[in-house]
């Protein structure tokens, strides 16, 4: 089995995200109450909920897509919501999200991996570079003057994990990058995480509600339900023997939602 | 003479004039294709970024300046000349600028009746760019002006398509510019400028005057000129929509 690439610095490991007291109401309903959270630095860490339980919102929270009506996120010990807007666009070019749809901007291949490498202003030679590296990385070299458009579901899924991962981001959001996909789309994803974790040392939040899949990628475990983090730790300990008993009715099949 | 050979003679006469190149017809085109042309560059460059700023931010007054824009697109022609002759005229509160009786005076009128078309259209391209395509933008870090690019780019074959609608409604219309160019042609020498070619005369305004004036050859001339550029027009506009359909983004 690979094992996640954890950064320790004298022994302890080194937190990359802090989540403190995190809120946020849609239309008056409370879909996030009071999330605190660390992540460490290199982990890969599952946010397991059912459909509806907050967990895109939350990662939307975290890209910066959306903000939070209360609470603070810290990348590094910088907070990057609130007020200091340098700190969110520094924050934004750390962070990178893949979606549950991928949405390929309608251009090649090349050009939608390449695309966060332009905004950020390399040169060609190393965009050439990176590109390759990247299309190598998701098993789709050869594709780079192919329409985005013509690919399969599960090709664009593998070019839009490239371009999340060309620019090298500290903290990888991934929103059930799987739902659409078919069993052996599902594998090669699945792998496509592991090497990214493992080759480039990110750190990667995924959401997903298909336990088999916490168990195959995920270090830690955390279960959000009604807008709650209910319960979180190591993946063995949880699934084995969970503290909070809705965690275990989720986890066997039991949860009726 | 019959009313089928008054007819025929007079699409013979037409062709003839087309084919050798008449001087007068072939200034009326230019002057038709510079004022549409231009108003439609202007009209672009206003519309665009507009719709743009409609689709991607919330502000004061948007909703008014929807309505605006919807009224904008069925705005009488004949309405925006009176408009536009009121405000240049010498006695009116622009008229110390003399721009009365001018292809500029023109533009102007073409640039009021075309712009909320442009901007209709190009906002409802703008606005079928899935918001996924925005948001992987930004997630993948680019700036608002990345942003706009990418969400531009996806919409193009609209935006094209309403700038080449824009330009079908100036091309065609024949009130505003009536009222405010004054169908002008020379009629001797002015400053090496050859006599009979039009000042601002175009081929709708030239349509009128020719017919009432019974010279109907040269009517159906620029006829013909007209419904070629607005048939070629449509025809691309007919293409782009088909194209833009296909990825979804007309």
């Amino acid at each position: 089995m690979l094992q996640s690439a954890c950064c320790r610095e004298g022994g302890k490991n080194v937190v990359l995200l802090e989540i403190t007291g995190l809120g946020k109401t849609f239309g008056g309903k409370q879909v996030l109450r009071d999330i605190s959270l660390d992540v460490e630095k290199g982990e890969i860490f599952a946010m397991m909920g059912p459909s509806g339980t907050g967990k895109t919102t939350l990662l939307r929270i975290l890209n910066l897509l959306e903000r939070a009506d209360a609470g603070h996120i810290k990348l590094d010990g910088m907070v990057i919501n609130g007020g200091q807007n340098n700190n969110r666009i520094a924050a934004r070019q750390r962070i990178s999200m893949v979606f549950q749809s991928s949405a390929l901007f309608n251009d090649t291949v090349y050009n939608n991996v390449a695309y966060g490498l332009k905004v950020r202003g390399m040169d060609k030679h190393t965009i050439k570079s990176k590109v390759d590296q990247c299309l190598a990385l998701v098993g789709l070299i050869g594709y780079e003057n192919r329409k985005a458009k013509t690919l399969s579901g599960g090709e664009e899924q593998r070019i839009a994990f490239a371009r999340a991962v060309v620019f090298e981001p500290d903290l990888l959001l991934l929103d059930e990058p799987t739902a659409n996909l078919d069993p052996s789309n599902v594998v090669k994803i699945e792998e496509i995480i592991r090497t990214i974790n493992r080759e480039l040392n990110t750190t990667i939040i995924i959401a997903t509600h298909h336990m088999n899949q916490v168990r195959r990628l995920a270090d830690r475990v955390g279960m959000l339900l009604d807008g709650e983090l209910i319960e979180t730790g190591r993946v063995e300990d949880v699934f084995v023997k969970a503290a909070d008993e809705r965690t275990r009715a989720f986890i066997v099949g039991e949860m009726v939602y | 003479m019959s009313s089928a050979e008054f007819i025929i003679q007079g699409i013979i006469t037409a062709i003839e004039l087309i084919a050798g190149m008449d001087p007068y017809i072939l200034s009326i085109a230019g002057v038709s294709l510079k004022v549409s042309g231009t108003a439609t560059f202007i009209a672009s460059l206003t519309a665009i970024p507009l719709s743009f700023i409609i689709s991607h931010r919330e502000f004061w007054g948007k909703q008014k300046l929807l309505t605006l824009i919807n009224t904008g697109m069925g705005l009488p022609s004949v309405f925006v000349g009176l408009f536009v002759f009121i405000m240049l005229v010498p006695a009116g509160p622009l008229g110390f600028l003399k721009l009365i009786f001018t292809p500029k005076a023109m533009i102007i009128a073409q640039y009021i009746l075309v712009t909320p078309i442009i901007t209709s259209i190009s906002l409802a391209a703008i606005n079928a760019v899935p918001i996924a395509i925005r948001e992987n933008a930004y997630s993948l870090g680019g700036s608002h002006r990345d942003v706009a690019v990418v969400v531009l780019k996806e919409a193009k074959f609209g935006i094209v398509t309403s700038v080449l609608a824009g330009f079908g409604r100036a091309i065609a219309e024949v009130g505003a510019i009536l009222i405010v160019g004054g169908n002008i042609a020379y009629t001797g020498s002015v400053g090496g400028i050859g006599e009979g070619l039009s000042y601002t005369r175009t081929l709708t305004t030239a349509i009128t005057s020719e017919t009432s004036s019974g010279d109907i050859s040269v009517a159906i001339a620029l006829g013909l000129i007209l419904i070629t550029i607005n048939l070629s027009v449509n025809a691309a506009v007919s293409m782009l929509q088909g194209r833009g359909e296909e990825r979804g983004t007309a």
